[in-house]
């Protein structure tokens, strides 16, 4: 079965101002200095030409509360001044990723407006160029095309929902993004992987993009033969992509196969009815809490017959989610409602057999036939039945197309319909921007060296061993890497063993190693390149920083009492261990020296490089040998 | 067909691929790639030789008509206005409101295709911009023109004077609603307070900060805002209509006499000079609070018009080191009015004294305002006010300059005699002028300094 995924990253520059306006391109934690409530709108006869999904949204007629700073977001992000023109630091980074990935720049740049009326832009729309199309990527050899690099305003954060109005901070509107989008072509989870991996290091090597947790995010579309197109959306780790991918192939085979079922069962779409039915008298000594609790405020207890379905819904589609659980995601979405209960998980969560028994056969449920129930206010109650029904006549095609949120174990959620082609219309406010081939050359020469290069250079430069320079060429952070080893002037093997073995192994410990910015490494490095600190310590010191990031290296090391000892002080520190352990060392001569050893290490770890430490060690145990002697 | 736009050499090669404009084109550049889209007008800015592309992926790009290799035709596209309209569900019963469009950002819509932004102005346009007004107002519509405002003339607002009269007399709206661009919205609105001297309703001036094409338009809301004011507004008056401040929420019915746009692009840019604002309306309760008793309420005696303006008037800024040619030049030129924005209390340098006497001696009428915007004319104070009343110029009171402008030229247009329209204009006839100045007539700049004590909290 051939499986087709398509990649769309979305990377956050690091340019002074924003893509419009010369605000600073930082989020902020302090509170907002202002606020304004604003609705957005389009005329009824353009709603026809929106999708579903975000008329949808409109429809609720939500307000949006923006939160502002005046002395980092204008009137540019309020909406309140025409843009100004585009940055030329953006601009050149996006002709720069487009030439490393081998794309052609247009010749004239033409800034739209996509339309995006969630509210997450104050305009209502997104302001967004294409700079380069027709490229390509080489990951493994193969060579992957990259279809568009688009540069684009980021929009604002979203800080809170309520039931009346969406809260946005404004601080990272406007914040340039560049889209980098490829050919729907890698047909595996580990090739989703390397291809994100390699243009995401490609990204961090021009050295102008920002780091951190939030600054790169991933779009994934997946499609299995037979299966329809998903797209999942914000996988905000690059090493989760693989599992990703795994888990939506999975869950459309799963899905294919439950299709398959349904048809052998005779199911068709006319078997399965909105007809819902009222069967709270059923429920009125119920010792469900959740039942109780809505017919008590007035809801009512509504069940729907999906026939053909029993034991389908209990189909577990990837880990922990099942067929029920994408209808309690549709119902969720359509009618607000906080869950739904299907007949394969029945009887549970306070609900009794009997209560099950006498809701079939309110029905008149056969031996194949499943059914939803929900407990809730009769109008909301209504909608989630439809839309659980129509969840279950999309199962009888197999995969429906949507749009997905991925979840941090990989696993995805329903998250809306897939949209339709986005809307969009020139920005009239910027004037179209020639592009000079002058100013191609110019860029031209600022691209990262290719792999190969950088390869041979981890070789025979840095003189790592083939295995290790592979590891760090695939390291996500490899400019950390050359800075640490460059700037920092610190061990090339110690670097690579710390960035690729270090840090692999806190995670696995679970040592929340996500804390560590670029910033702390390099730090680190700096100070060991100084002396300040000895290799033994940096797990240490990791684990230390990963659980206290606010706190500087320096002082980390301070704390943890690894701030290492002068050679007199190791010298003198040695000598009182080993004259400690004269006695053992007298009776059993050179074979003390690992007892010894392995004391000095418990006492000296961290504090004093290794190997300098043996050597003193050694020295101390002799000169006693010599001396009893 | 039509390459309306494109350069020389772009034209030639269009034309021999026989393509026109929102035909589907594939054109080849001499570095291989290979683009596939509709090509659109060129805009009139920028290069025009660049061909502009709509790709499948909605986004244009440029090509260099210079760098084509090869391009063909394969398709045309149909180019549509928007969706269809539906038609509006109206609650029976509704008061009549007339929607007046003279042009501006407001009664604008785009072309998606295009880019391009063409009025609108019908009332199934109205009803599917603003579906709110279904439950609030029976709407009529009519394009009177189609001008930015920046273009009008006094003889625009005679029109608009003129029609906004008719349509009181002859349908009996509850009122008639202005579309206007805003740049010059303060002006035709004083312009309409002298020209109607009674009426039935009000006649309401909306505009809107940010277009129509984009969802984050300030133009329905105003609508909205205007409608309800036209609907449920005690008074009869020229009024302009627009937000409060950056909310959705709020906005503020201001005398078309008393208000001025204060600022470039925001959407509260309009604010009622030495006076506080007539009321305002909140939303979405829909809701007109009037906040004083002061003013003319719907005349059951139908529509008084005393309409035209006299157009050799003139509104001249005073500046230092400006030379006495300037009003010379008017006054040798038949200007038989003139409003000078002077500074302070009313002051202009010495070396205009001449000049000024010989106007005024001329029969020429020359008017003091103040460039503060805000405040007094008072020429009693100095000397060289003194001076000024001395040789015949007369202060404009509390009147906003763009309004004593608009005064003198109506003024003028009544009567040729200086010393009438001398008293005409100092006499108040649309709540221009205040005998008192109170002091919210100038509000304090408390805003930020309220945030910077709580702390930026």
């Amino acid at each position: 079965m051939s499986v087709k995924v398509g990649i769309e990253i979305h990377q956050m520059l690091d340019t002074k101002h924003k893509l419009f306006c010369n605000c600073p391109t930082e989020l902020r934690r302090d509170g907002p200095h202002s606020e304004f409530r604003r609705w957005l709108r389009l005329a009824r006869s353009e709603l026809g030409e929106l999708d579903p999904a975000a008329v949808f949204e409109y429809s609720k007629g939500k307000m949006f509360l923006y939160e502002a700073y005046f002395d980092s977001t204008c009137l540019v992000e309020m909406d309140e001044e025409p843009p100004h023109q585009l940055n030329p630091e953006a601009l050149e980074t996006a002709i720069l990723v487009s030439l490393a990935l081998n794309c052609k720049v247009v010749d004239e740049v033409h800034v739209m407006r996509k339309i995006v009326i969630d509210g997450s832009n104050t305009t209502g729309f997104q302001r967004t160029a294409l700079i380069g199309l027709n490229g390509h990527v080489d990951v493994g050899g193969k060579k992957v095309p990259i279809n568009t690099v688009c540069l684009e305003e980021d929009a604002a954060r979203k800080m809170e929902e309520r039931e009346r109005e969406v809260v946005y901070r404004l601080d990272r509107l406007g914040i340039p993004l560049v889209e980098v989008t490829t050919a729907p072509v890698i047909s595996n989870p580990e090739e989703a992987g390397l291809v994100a991996l390699r243009i995401g290091q490609l990204l961090r090597m021009t050295g102008r993009v920002k780091r951190g947790l939030g600054t790169i995010r991933q779009d994934l579309n997946i499609s299995v033969e037979g299966g329809a197109r998903v797209e999942i959306k914000g996988v905000q780790e690059l090493e989760l992509i693989p599992r990703v991918v795994e888990y939506e192939v999975m869950r459309q085979k799963k899905l294919l196969e439950v299709g398959e079922e349904l048809r052998k069962r005779g199911v068709g779409r006319g078997d399965l009815s909105t007809n819902v039915l009222d069967v709270s008298e059923l429920f009125k000594d119920t010792s469900s809490r959740v039942a109780r609790k809505a017919l008590t405020s007035g809801g009512v207890a509504l069940a729907v017959k999906l026939p053909g379905f029993a034991r389908l819904l209990g189909v577990e589609l990837q880990p922990g989610r099942r067929l029920g659980t994408e209808m309690a995601d549709r119902a969720r979405y359509w009618a607000e409602v906080g869950g739904i209960f299907h007949s394969d998980e029945l009887p549970a969560y306070g609900i009794s057999s009997e209560e099950v028994t006498a809701v079939r056969k309110a029905l008149q449920c056969g031996e194949l036939d499943a059914f939803v129930l929900v407990f809730e206010e009769k109008k909301r109650a209504i909608r989630a039945l439809e839309a659980v029904v129509e969840r279950a006549r999309e199962a009888l095609e197999g995969v429906p197309p949507e749009t997905r949120g991925a979840n941090p174990d990989g696993t995805t959620r329903f998250m809306r319909p897939m949209p339709g082609s986005a809307r969009m219309y020139p920005e009239t406010d910027i004037r179209p921007i020639p592009i000079e081939t002058v100013m191609l050359e110019r860029i031209r020469a600022l691209i990262p060296e290719p792999p190969e290069v950088k390869y041979e250079k981890l070789v025979k430069v840095y003189g790592l061993n083939p295995e290790i320079a592979k590891r760090v060429l695939w390291s996500y952070r490899l400019d950390v890497f050359e800075k640490a080893v460059g700037e920092a002037g610190a061990s090339p093997t110690v670097v690579a063993s710390t960035l690729e073995g270090t840090l692999v192994e806190l995670r696995r410990d679970g040592v929340p190693v996500h804390n560590i910015t670029d910033e702390h490494l390099l730090e680190l490095f700096k100070l060991l390149a100084r002396g300040g600190l000895v290799k033994e310590a940096i797990p240490a010191v990791i684990k230390y920083l990963a659980e206290n990031p606010d706190v500087e290296v320096e002082e980390a090391v301070k704390k943890l009492g690894l701030t290492p000892l002068s050679l007199e002080e190791a010298k003198e520190a040695v000598r009182r261990i080993v004259s400690r352990m004269s006695d053992v060392i007298k009776e059993r001569g050179e074979a003390a020296f690992s007892t010894v050893m392995g004391a000095t290490m418990r006492e000296l770890r961290g504090r004093v490089d290794g190997g300098l430490l043996s050597k003193l060690v050694r020295e101390e145990v002799l000169k006693v040998i010599k001396g009893s002697g | 067909m039509d390459l309306t736009g494109y350069g020389e050499k772009a034209v030639v090669l269009l034309e021999n691929a026989g393509v026109s404009v929102f035909d589907e084109i594939e054109v080849e550049r001499d570095d291989g790639v290979l683009l596939c889209g509709v090509l659109l007008p060129r805009p009139q800015y920028g290069d025009p030789e660049v061909l502009v592309l709509k790709l499948s992926n909605g986004y244009n790009v440029g090509v260099d008509a210079r760098r084509v290799k090869s391009l063909r035709k394969v398709g045309r596209v149909e180019v549509s206005r928007g969706g269809q309209t539906p038609s509006p569900v109206l609650k029976p019963g509704l008061p009549r409101v007339h929607f007046l469009g003279t042009g501006g950002t407001i009664a604008s819509r785009i072309d998606y295709v295009s880019g391009a932004v063409y009025p609108y102005f019908t009332a199934e346009d109205i009803y599917s911009m603003v579906p709110e007004l279904e439950e609030v107002a029976f709407v009529t519509a009519e394009t009177l023109f189609n001008v930015f405002s920046e273009d009008l003339t006094p003889r625009h607002w005679s029109m608009i004077a003129e029609r906004v009269a008719q349509v009181f007399e002859k349908e009996e709206p509850a009122g008639v609603i202005v579309a206007h661009g805003t740049d010059t919205m303060g002006y035709t609105a004083a312009a309409l307070a002298f020209a109607l001297r009674r009426l039935p309703g009000p006649v309401v001036l909306v505009g809107a900060q940010r277009s129509s094409d984009r969802p984050s338009s300030d133009s329905a809301t105003n609508v909205l805002a205007a409608t309800v004011t036209a609907v449920k507004a005690p008074f009869a008056e020229s009024v302009v209509v627009m937000h409060a401040g950056l909310r959705d929420t709020l906005f503020y019915v201001n005398r078309g006499v008393r208000v001025r746009k204060m600022h470039t692009s925001r959407r509260d840019a309009f604010r009622s000079v030495n006076s506080i604002p007539l009321a305002k309306v909140e939303l979405p309760a829909r809701e007109l609070k009037v906040f004083t008793k002061r003013y003319a309420r719907r005349s059951k005696e139908g529509v008084l018009l005393e309409n035209g303006f006299e157009e050799k008037v003139a509104l001249v800024k005073f500046y230092p080191g400006m030379s006495a040619e300037l009003i010379d030049y008017l006054v040798d030129n038949g200007y038989k009015g003139m409003v000078i924005e002077g500074t302070g209390l009313g002051h202009v340098a010495e070396n205009l004294l001449p000049s000024i006497k010989r106007a005024v001696d001329e029969g020429v009428v020359v008017a003091i305002a103040s460039q503060c915007i805000w405040g007094r004319v008072n020429m009693n104070v100095y000397r060289r006010g003194v001076e000024l009343l001395k040789v015949g110029a007369i202060p404009s009171e509390d009147m906003l300059p763009e309004t004593a402008y608009v005064k003198l030229s109506w003024v003028l247009a009544r009567t040729d005699d200086p010393r009438e329209a001398a008293k005409l204009f100092l006499t108040n006839l649309a709540f221009e002028i205040e005998e008192r100045s109170e002091e919210w007539g100038y509000p304090p700049l408390s805003y930020f300094e309220d945030r910077l004590n709580g702390g930026y909290s």
